[in-house]
């Protein structure tokens, strides 16, 4: 251990109930140093980090973490309240849920400092202005008396790391600060992150699963997977010669390109012309008891999808792109034009029920895209009970296997595909769960899917492979999608063309190259330099 | 593809599979207190629903100058017995009592050889009677055993309070559920509903209705069950309008189900937990509600056994405390038991609680 150490941890296991989720691990952070702890959902980063200041519920803790010479884990309760927030702060992924509601967040930054430094109220609130002024948050005065809902989340992520430096601490933990905002918000929180680190020289813990962040702004990285130290290292040393083959695993999980290019023109397999959606919203007051407001979800969107090729919607949260692919889905009533190989929604049932055969989804979030009550058979079998109801039981369930098969679940035979099929959700993982709703939407044999952010909730590695499977499919079976997504590697990786969305509007349009390496729109320039 | 392969390996490995129903149950069996209220109850129940083996003022079975009769069943006349007139035999009678014990004759009775309306003539002390050999709770104002009251009365409470949990828990879940999957202005026109309905003045209106029909048990079940369904049905609509908008919802609708299979094949059944959750406590509310009802003497009709009615007469005749006493006991019992049983099924149901092996 060298003198220039702030944070030396080691042996450091965390256990939950006998379950051990931390092996002994070893590593020390220098004053003001920039490391990074990398690693997929479950790897133990976070508790990691939680446990260097006592803050996991019922975990037990072995090993050491000396910090500043003193012992986190084995130190008085008392001592290592003082330690938090003052000489070692924390900043969390949802801002909303991590400030009180019920508080300014002026009375939140103040409470720190009244606490920790024992300044008077007064002089406080004057240090919070401060300090938000220096997060980059315009009109301080003013925001200081704002409530956290009454800010943005980027303002909301700048008032937690407002609070979180008020008394300038050595080391700060920040465990997936942006994850949870905007791509084009994610780079401006970075900056401000090195920005006060160089300024006040404080060490930064970065805990995250995003690699483009970790190149950006470590000095070091740490990886992590299931609870095991695997490789650490200085941050271009490690992505130039990952030695561990998880390492390696990780930084090759850019999504790879490999979809059969558009060969010159085919009758469209969808087409909008105009497509708005609006939505009623409440109006205040008496006036609301009799009308309803307008809120302009998509207007005017217009767009054409070939056979066997992918259309991409990018776009930030609250643009309007999950609507277009309700919209598209023929689940939320719309305005103008859309088409389905020449026929539209809503022209009487069983018109509608042939198209529902024709247009499938696969949506975001794995847990509840799949009903928990109902078996992988039931699930996935739910299209044939509608569209082939003239099928057997046995035909149906060789169909269920069929389908499990061909997105890549269970290679057995058919004795143990049995078994598999009456599981329930809840003991498949996340990447597993997004397959069976790729089955269930697939049973049908569909010509189009619509995938809503479809690995968005999904592990790197895991989302690697799930795209990989879609574009097997793809080229297989010729099947187009509108991919509906944020994440501009997945639209490089996928997407034949491209359309950016915000504010409901589409503001650029065309070829998947085009668009990428010469984006017109301030914004989509935005959105394409932000995933660098 | 290598991620293929484990994920497979990874599925058949894996211990055998439990619904989530399934897993409830286990949860709820590891909580003993609560496991232990459940089988205790289950056995009151299913005993009371033997009573009259257990207590009945007729025998279970004569042998009388060589033949056999079935009293539990058919009524003989006394003549039958050597008796004078031809009249329905009184089991009690110390005359009947000993030709049937004479000569070879037996008769079988029941543990305790009273029924709930049986008047014993025959009593030694005075009415109501402290706990006797004969009477061992004792006996009430008008001279039945209280033993076979309370035995009866449990029966009675327990079964009313299932028929309006049942009856009060579909309703809630039919209300519920239409408002809460169509939404919108059938949610609001029933929200209203609800609104009205619920500030009528109940007990007035059992009041009222007592006086203008004949009390019984049915009149009760349909009036309270008119009035007791909107606390449930505000739980019910709230797990459908959250779980309608879920993704596993528009995925099948997106695959053309029809409105009805989605709620019977993924609203119901992931709605489920509130309802579930509040059954014991429903049954333990029905069960003081009808007692409540008998002791302001609104509720079954006279000469029904019923605990409320033994409290009004413990009220009643304050120095007879047996009586109190003991249907005090019967009614703390009933509803703890009740209680255990809901506080572990709510823990068995709380999602917040993970998976212990």
């Amino acid at each position: 251990m060298s003198a220039n150490t702030l944070l030396d941890v080691q042996g450091l296991s965390v256990s939950f109930a006998g379950s051990e989720v931390v092996h002994g691990i070893d590593f020390s952070i220098a004053p003001g140093e920039r490391v990074a702890l990398v690693g997929e959902s479950g790897s133990g980063k976070t508790v990691t980090a939680l446990s260097l200041l006592r803050l996991v519920a019922n975990a037990r803790m072995c090993g050491q973490a000396s910090f500043d010479g003193l012992d986190l884990l084995s130190m008085p309760e008392r001592d290592l309240r003082a330690i938090r927030g003052r000489d070692i702060a924390m900043i969390f992924q949802e801002p909303m849920t991590a400030l009180n509601p019920l508080m300014t967040v002026g009375d939140q930054i103040a409470e720190v400092l009244t606490l920790k430094t024992g300044l008077a109220k007064a002089q406080s609130v004057q240090r919070a202005i401060d300090l938000l002024a220096e997060t980059g948050i315009p009109e301080p005065e003013r925001r200081v008396n704002a409530f956290p809902h009454q800010l943005s989340g980027g303002q909301r992520q700048r008032a937690m790391i407002a609070m979180a430096l008020a008394c300038q601490p050595k080391l700060l933990l920040a465990d997936e600060p942006t994850t949870a905002l905007d791509v084009s918000l994610r780079g401006q929180i970075l900056e401000l992150l090195t920005r006060l680190q160089q300024k006040n020289g404080m060490a930064v813990l970065l805990i995250t699963h995003d690699l483009n962040l970790v190149r950006r702004f470590a000095d070091r990285v740490i990886v992590m997977e299931n609870g095991w130290i695997v490789e650490q290292g200085n941050t271009a040393d490690v992505f130039a010669r990952p030695q561990h083959a998880y390492t390696q695993r990780l930084i090759a999980s850019t999504p790879v390109r490999d979809v059969a290019e558009s060969q010159g023109e085919a009758p469209a397999v969808m087409r909008a012309q105009g497509l708005r959606v609006v939505y009623p919203t409440p109006i205040a007051g008496v006036r609301g008891w009799f009308r309803r407001g307008q809120f302009v979800a998509v207007q005017g969107a217009s767009f054409e999808i070939l056979p066997g090729q992918t259309l991409g919607v990018m776009g930030e949260s609250g643009s309007g792109k999950s609507t277009l692919a309700l919209a598209a889905l023929g689940l939320l009533p719309f305005q103008g034009e859309l088409q389905f190989a020449g026929q539209s929604w809503g022209a009487n049932a069983a018109r509608d029920k042939a198209l529902r055969r024709q247009v499938q989804v696969v949506f975001q979030d794995p847990f509840s895209s799949l009903s928990p009550r109902l078996t992988v058979e039931e699930i996935v079998g739910e299209g044939l009970g509608v569209h082939a109801p003239e099928l057997s039981k046995d035909q149906r369930q060789q169909r269920v296997m069929t389908a499990l098969r061909d997105v890549g679940l269970g290679t057995g035979d058919d004795a143990a595909m049995v078994q598999t099929l009456q599981r329930y959700p809840h003991e498949f993982s996340g990447g597993q769960r997004q397959r069976l709703a790729i089955a269930r939407a697939l049973i049908i044999n569909p010509g189009m899917l619509v995938l809503d952010e479809p690995t968005s909730a999904l592990d790197v590695t895991v989302q690697k492979q799930v795209l990989q499977l879609l574009q097997k499919l793809q080229r297989e079976r010729g099947l187009s999608y509108l991919l509906i997504t944020h994440d501009v590697d997945v639209i490089r990786a996928m997407a034949h063309g491209v359309l950016v969305m915000k504010d409901g509007a589409i503001v650029e349009s065309g070829p998947v190259h085009q668009v990428l390496t010469q984006p017109q729109h301030a914004y989509t320039r935005i959105l394409v330099s932000a995933a660098g | 593809m290598s991620g293929s392969t484990r994920v497979s390996s990874s599925i058949n490995t894996a211990s055998p599979s439990l619904s989530p129903g399934r897993r409830a149950w286990l949860r709820f069996k590891r909580n003993r207190l609560g496991y232990w209220s459940l089988v205790l109850f289950c056995l009151l129940v299913v005993l009371s629903l033997m009573a009259e083996l257990i207590s009945n003022d007729r025998p279970l079975l004569v042998r009388y100058q060589g033949e056999t009769y079935f009293p539990m069943a058919r009524d003989y006349s006394e003549k039958t017995f050597g008796g004078d007139f031809d009249t329905a035999t009184d089991y009690l009678d110390p005359f009947i009592r000993e030709r049937l014990s004479r000569d070879g004759n037996w008769a079988l009775f029941a543990p305790n050889p009273y029924g709930p309306k049986t008047l014993n003539y025959f009593a030694k002390a005075p009415n109501p009677s402290p706990p006797t050999a004969d009477n061992w709770l004792g006996t009430d104002d008008r001279g039945r055993d209280l033993l076979a009251q309370l035995i009866y009365g449990f029966r009675v409470s327990v079964l009313f309070a299932l028929a309006l949990t049942f009856t009060g828990t579909l309703l809630g879940i039919v209300t519920g559920a239409i408002q809460g999957f169509f939404g919108g202005k059938t949610d609001l026109a029933f929200q209203r509903f609800i609104e009205i309905w619920g500030s009528m003045p109940e007990l007035y209106l059992l009041i009222i209705f007592s006086a203008v029909f004949a009390p019984s048990l049915a009149l009760l079940l349909i009036l309270l069950s008119l009035f007791g369904w909107m606390g449930l049905s505000d739980y019910v609509r709230a797990e459908f309008l959250r779980n309608r908008q879920l993704d596993y919802v528009r995925a099948a609708r997106s695959l053309g189900v029809s409105n009805w299979q989605i709620i019977r094949r993924h609203l119901l059944p992931n709605s489920m937990t509130p309802v579930v959750t509040f059954l014991p406590f429903r049954m333990s509310g029905a069960i003081l509600a009808l007692t409540s009802l008998d002791f302001l003497g609104l509720g079954v009709p006279p000469g029904t056994p019923s605990l409320g009615e033994l409290l009004s007469q413990g009220k009643n005749n304050i120095d007879a405390w047996w009586i109190s006493l003991a249907t005090f006991a019967v009614l703390v019992v009933t509803l703890l038991l009740l209680t255990f049983m809901g506080d572990a099924l709510r823990d068995a149901l709380d999602p917040r609680k993970a998976d212990a092996p």
